[in-house]
C-alpha cells in the first residue's frame, strides 16, 4: 500500500519529466539545420547556448523561433525572444506558453 | 510616403546603388526599377569582350529594391519619428537565387518583392526580376536583418 502510494505520487512528475525531454528533443531537431558548431549537439542539454555553443547566427535564430512557433503552435513575442539564449530557456518559454 | 526619400536615404552610392525608381510600396510588397548603365565598371571584366551583368549584381539589385527599400518603408511605417531614419542598420543574411536569362548592358529590369515575414528584425522576401519584355530573369528568396 505504501509503495503503491509512492508510485502513484510519482506518475505526474514522471510525465512532466518525459514532456521536458520530448520538448528538448524537438528543440534539438529544430536547431540542427542552423548549427555551425556540430560538436555542440553531442551534449545537447538545458545549458546549451544557441549562440556560444552552437554558433547559430542571429538571422537563423529568428528561423529557430519561427520553427518553434509552428511546431508547438504558440506565439513568441520580442521579450521572450530576447530571453531565449539556451535550450533550457526555450523549453521553459514553450512550457509556459503551452500552459496558457 | 515619398518613394524618392527612401532611395536617397539608402546607405549606397554609385557605383553600387542599383535602384532608380520605386513604383509601388505597400505592407505586403514592393516594385522597383533599375537600368544597368552601359559603362558600368563590372562589364570591363565580366566577361572579356562579352559584357553580361553578373549574377551577384542582379542579386544585389534584387536585395536593394526588394529587401532594403521595402524594409526601410516597413520600418518607417512602424515608427513615427522620422528623424532617426538615417541610422538604419542593415545586413544581408541569406540569398538563394535561380537565374534564367542574361541581362545585357543598358537593359532595364523590374524587381517585384513579396514579404514572407518581417519578425524580430529579420525581413525575408520572395523576389523576382523581369526584363523589359516581361520575361523572368531570376527569382529567389532574400533575407536581411534590419533595424533603426
Amino acid at each position: 500500500m505504501f509503495s503503491f502510494m509512492i508510485e502513484s505520487n510519482h506518475i505526474p512528475s514522471t510525465d512532466f519529466i518525459m514532456t521536458e525531454i520530448a520538448i528538448l528533443e524537438k528543440i534539438k531537431k529544430i536547431v540542427t539545420p542552423y548549427v555551425q558548431r556540430k560538436e555542440g549537439l553531442e551534449d545537447f542539454n538545458d545549458s546549451t547556448d544557441f549562440l556560444v555553443d552552437l554558433k547559430i547566427n542571429s538571422a537563423n535564430l529568428v528561423d529557430v523561433i519561427l520553427d518553434v512557433e509552428d511546431e508547438f503552435n504558440i506565439e513568441i513575442d520580442t521579450t521572450s525572444m530576447d530571453g531565449m539564449l539556451t535550450a533550457g530557456d526555450a523549453k521553459r518559454i514553450i512550457l509556459n506558453k503551452m500552459d496558457n | 510616403m515619398n518613394y524618392n526619400s527612401i532611395i536617397s536615404s539608402l546607405p549606397y552610392t554609385k557605383p553600387f546603388l542599383f535602384v532608380d525608381e520605386i513604383l509601388q510600396l505597400d505592407p505586403e510588397g514592393c516594385i522597383g526599377f533599375y537600368t544597368f548603365p552601359i559603362d558600368s565598371y563590372f562589364y570591363q571584366g565580366h566577361f572579356k569582350n562579352n559584357p553580361v551583368t553578373p549574377g551577384v549584381i542582379l542579386t544585389e539589385c534584387m536585395a536593394q529594391i526588394g529587401v532594403v527599400c521595402f524594409g526601410s518603408y516597413l520600418l518607417q511605417e512602424n515608427k513615427q519619428d522620422a528623424s532617426s531614419f538615417n541610422d538604419i542598420q542593415i545586413a544581408l543574411s541569406s540569398s538563394q537565387v535561380d537565374f534564367f536569362i542574361p541581362v545585357y548592358p543598358g537593359e532595364q529590369v523590374k524587381v517585384v518583392s513579396k514579404k514572407q515575414y518581417f519578425r524580430f528584425n529579420k525581413l525575408k522576401c520572395t523576389v523576382e526580376m523581369f526584363n523589359e519584355e516581361g520575361e523572368l530573369v531570376c527569382r529567389g528568396a532574400i533575407a536581411g536583418m534590419m533595424k533603426i
